[in-house]
C-alpha cells in the first residue's frame, strides 16, 4: 500500500502552489511534511486527497494512478483525511459525524458498531461526548473527532493536516502518542506538520518543503540531530 | 414568555404522542387545512380578493414553492436566485400544450414537472461546482433568460403571453369554476402533502445526511465520501421539479400566463418566504409561504399602504427573530438528546 507523488505540480490560478514534488510513503510508515507557512503542505495534502486538482504529475496510489479520481472516491480506496482546521460538521453530534465518517460503506452495519469501538478506544473522551455537537467540542476534542472520523472509514493511508494546530502544549503530546498508536494498527499516515518537533520525534521519514519544493529528505531522526534543520524548524536553543 | 419556544412546543406534542396520537394529530391537521375554504366568512376574509381564490394563488402555491425552494437553499445550502425560472417552465409548458394539444393538465403536470427537472440538470451540471455567491449569481441570470426568452420568441406570444389555458378537467365529477375555487386549493393541497412527505422520508435518509453534510462542510463531506456534485444536482432537480409542478398549477388556475409574471421579484418573494419562516425547517417554511402569500390581500384595505406595511411586518419580524418564525434546530449551540441520530 504505497503512495507515490510524482513531479506534481499545483496551481492556484497563475500562482504555482508546488513546483514539483515527488515524495514516496511506503506501506507502514509515518511519513512528515514539515516547512513554514506557504510552504504548500496543505495544498500537498488537498491534492493527495483529491479536493485540488493536480496541474500535472501523477499520485500514484498502491500501483494505480488516481491522480483524476474525484475525492470522494479516493475514500474508497482506502485514502482518508483529517482535514485542517479540524473540519469538523459543527451541527451534528459526535455520533453523527462518526457516522458520516462510513458514509461511504453505510450497508455494513457490523463494521460501524466495531469502528465506533475502535474510535471510543483510542478516543475515550469521544464517548462522553457522544450526544454533544461537534461545534460545542474543544479544540482538542474536535481534532480527535475529525481522526476518529478519518478513521471510521477503515484507511490505508490516512492523511492529517496539522493535527497539533492551536492546541495546548499537553493536548498536542496527546494527540501524537495517539498517532503513533494508530500507525501501529497498520495504518500508513502522512503527517503535514508545523510542530516539526513533535513530528519528527514521531514520524519514521521526513521531507522539508520551501515554497512549493522538497528541499530536503532524510530519516526524521537525522534531521533532528541536523544543526541546519534545528536551527531553522527547531528553534536554535530548545531541547 | 421568554422561555417559550413555539418548534419546541410542537415538537414536544409530537415526541410524547404514541403511534395513534400522531395519526390524529395529523389527520386533524390535514382536515383543518382542507376546511380552510370555508373560513371565508371569518376573520379570515380577504376584502376585495376572493378568499378561496387567494388561498389557491398566492397562498398554496407560495406554500408549495417554498418547500420546493428549501430543499435547494434551507436543506443543502445553495443560495438560489433564480427559482422563478422553474415556475415559468411548469406555467409555460402548461401555457403551449394547452395551446397546441389536446392534453389536460393532469397529463401535462408529469411534462411540466420534467421539462423543470430537465432544466435543474441542465443549469445545475455545470454551475453546481461554484459556491455561495457565484452560485447565487448564475441561478439569478438563469432566471432572468428564461422570462427574457418567453418575452423575445415567437412562440411564446412574446410580451402577449399565451390566454385560453384549459380548466383542469373534473375530479370525481366534480367541475372546476372560475367563482368557486376549493376545488382547486384541495388539488394544491394534495401536492403540498405529497410534496412534505417527500421531502420527510428524504432527510432521514441518505439524500438528507448528505445535504445536512454538504450545507455545514462541503469539503469534509467530500471527504467522507459524499459525491457532493450528485447530490447538490439531486437537492436542485428536486427543487425545480416542485417549482414545475407550481407553475403548471398555476398556469391551469390563471388560464392566462404572460413574462411579465415570472420576474426576479417572484424569486426574491419565496426566498423571503423561506427565510422569514425559518431556514431548513419544513414547518417554518409553510408558515412563512402562508404568511407572505396571504398578508397583502389581507391588508388590500389600506390600498397604497399595502407594501410599506409589507415590508415593515417583514422588517420587524426578521429584526425579532433573525432564524425566522420557526428556526430549525441550532445544535452548534445546544446539547441535544443521548443516541439521537440522523
Amino acid at each position: 500500500m504505497r503512495l507515490e507523488i510524482k513531479d506534481l505540480h499545483v496551481h492556484y490560478g497563475k500562482i504555482e502552489a508546488i513546483k514539483g514534488i515527488s515524495i514516496v510513503v511506503n506501506e507502514g510508515e509515518i511519513v512528515t511534511l514539515i516547512g513554514a507557512n506557504g510552504a504548500g503542505k496543505t495544498t500537498m495534502l488537498k491534492t493527495i486527497s483529491g479536493l485540488r486538482p493536480a496541474t500535472s504529475g501523477q499520485i500514484i496510489f498502491n500501483g494505480e494512478d488516481i491522480t483524476g479520481v474525484p475525492a470522494h472516491k479516493r475514500v474508497d480506496l482506502g485514502l482518508s483525511q483529517a482535514p485542517e482546521g479540524r473540519g469538523i460538521f459543527p451541527g451534528m453530534t459526535v455520533l453523527e459525524n462518526l457516522e458520516m465518517g462510513k458514509f461511504h460503506r453505510h450497508d455494513r452495519k457490523k463494521e460501524m458498531a466495531e469502528d465506533l469501538d475502535k474510535v471510543y478506544t483510542l478516543f475515550p473522551r469521544l464517548k462522553e461526548r457522544i450526544s454533544q455537537a461537534g461545534g460545542t467540542l474543544s479544540g482538542g476534542e474536535q481534532q480527535m473527532l475529525a481522526i476518529g472520523r478519518a478513521l471510521m472509514a477503515r484507511p490505508k493511508v490516512l492523511l492529517l493536516d496539522e493535527p497539533s494546530m492551536g492546541l495546548a502544549p499537553q493536548m498536542i503530546a496527546n494527540i501524537f502518542r495517539i498517532i503513533t498508536e494508530i500507525n501501529k494498527t497498520g495504518v500508513t499516515i502522512l503527517l503535514v506538520e508545523q510542530n516539526a518537533q513533535q513530528a519528527l520525534q514521531r514520524a519514521h521519514r521526513a521531507y522539508i518543503l520551501e515554497t512549493g519544493n522538497v528541499v530536503k529528505e532524510a530519516k526524521a531522526s537525522d534531521l533532528l540531530n541536523d544543526p541546519a534543520v534545528r536551527e531553522a524548524y527547531l528553534g536554535t536553543g530548545a531541547h | 414568555m421568554k422561555n417559550f419556544n413555539l418548534r419546541d412546543f410542537g415538537a414536544g406534542i409530537w415526541e410524547r404522542s404514541n403511534r395513534y396520537q400522531r395519526v390524529a394529530i395529523v389527520l386533524v391537521t390535514i382536515t383543518l387545512a382542507a376546511l380552510l375554504p370555508f373560513a371565508g366568512a371569518s376573520f379570515l376574509a380577504t376584502p376585495v380578493a376572493a378568499y378561496d381564490a387567494v388561498l389557491v394563488y398566492p397562498v398554496a402555491i407560495f406554500v408549495l414553492m417554498s418547500l420546493g425552494l428549501n430543499i435547494v437553499v434551507g436543506k443543502s445550502g445553495m443560495l438560489d436566485l433564480g427559482y422563478v425560472a422553474f415556475f415559468a417552465i411548469g406555467a409555460y409548458t402548461n401555457g403551449l400544450l394547452s395551446m397546441h394539444t389536446g392534453l389536460n393538465t393532469w397529463e401535462i403536470m408529469p411534462i411540466g414537472i420534467g421539462a423543470a427537472m430537465f432544466a435543474g440538470v441542465l443549469l445545475g451540471i455545470p454551475t453546481l461546482r461554484l459556491r455561495g455567491d457565484y452560485l447565487a449569481i448564475v441561478t439569478l441570470g438563469f432566471g432572468e433568460i428564461i422570462r427574457i426568452v418567453a418575452l423575445n420568441v415567437s412562440w411564446t406570444n412574446g410580451p402577449n403571453g399565451i390566454s385560453g389555458i384549459q380548466m383542469p378537467p373534473p375530479i370525481l365529477g366534480k367541475e372546476f369554476a372560475l367563482d368557486d375555487q376549493k376545488l382547486f386549493f384541495w388539488v394544491v393541497l394534495v401536492m403540498i402533502l405529497l410534496t412534505i412527505w417527500m421531502i420527510r422520508r428524504l432527510t432521514v435518509r441518505r439524500p438528507g445526511r448528505a445535504w445536512e453534510a454538504i450545507r455545514q462542510d462541503e469539503d469534509a463531506a467530500e471527504l467522507m465520501g459524499v459525491p457532493t456534485l450528485k447530490y447538490k444536482i439531486w437537492s436542485f432537480t428536486l427543487g425545480a421539479a416542485i417549482g414545475g409542478a407550481a407553475g403548471v398549477l398555476y398556469a391551469a388556475k390563471n388560464l392566462f400566463i404572460s413574462p411579465e409574471m415570472f420576474t426576479l421579484n417572484v424569486s426574491i418573494l419565496i426566498l423571503a418566504c423561506v427565510v422569514f419562516g425559518g431556514i431548513g425547517n419544513i414547518w417554518g417554511v409553510i408558515l412563512g409561504g402562508a404568511i407572505l402569500g396571504y398578508l397583502p390581500d389581507r391588508i388590500r384595505f389600506i390600498s397604497d399602504a399595502r407594501l410599506l406595511v409589507f415590508g415593515l411586518v417583514l422588517v420587524v419580524v426578521m429584526n425579532f427573530r433573525p432564524d425566522g418564525l420557526l428556526p430549525r434546530k441550532k445544535r452548534e449551540k445546544a446539547l441535544v438528546k443521548k443516541g439521537a441520530s440522523a
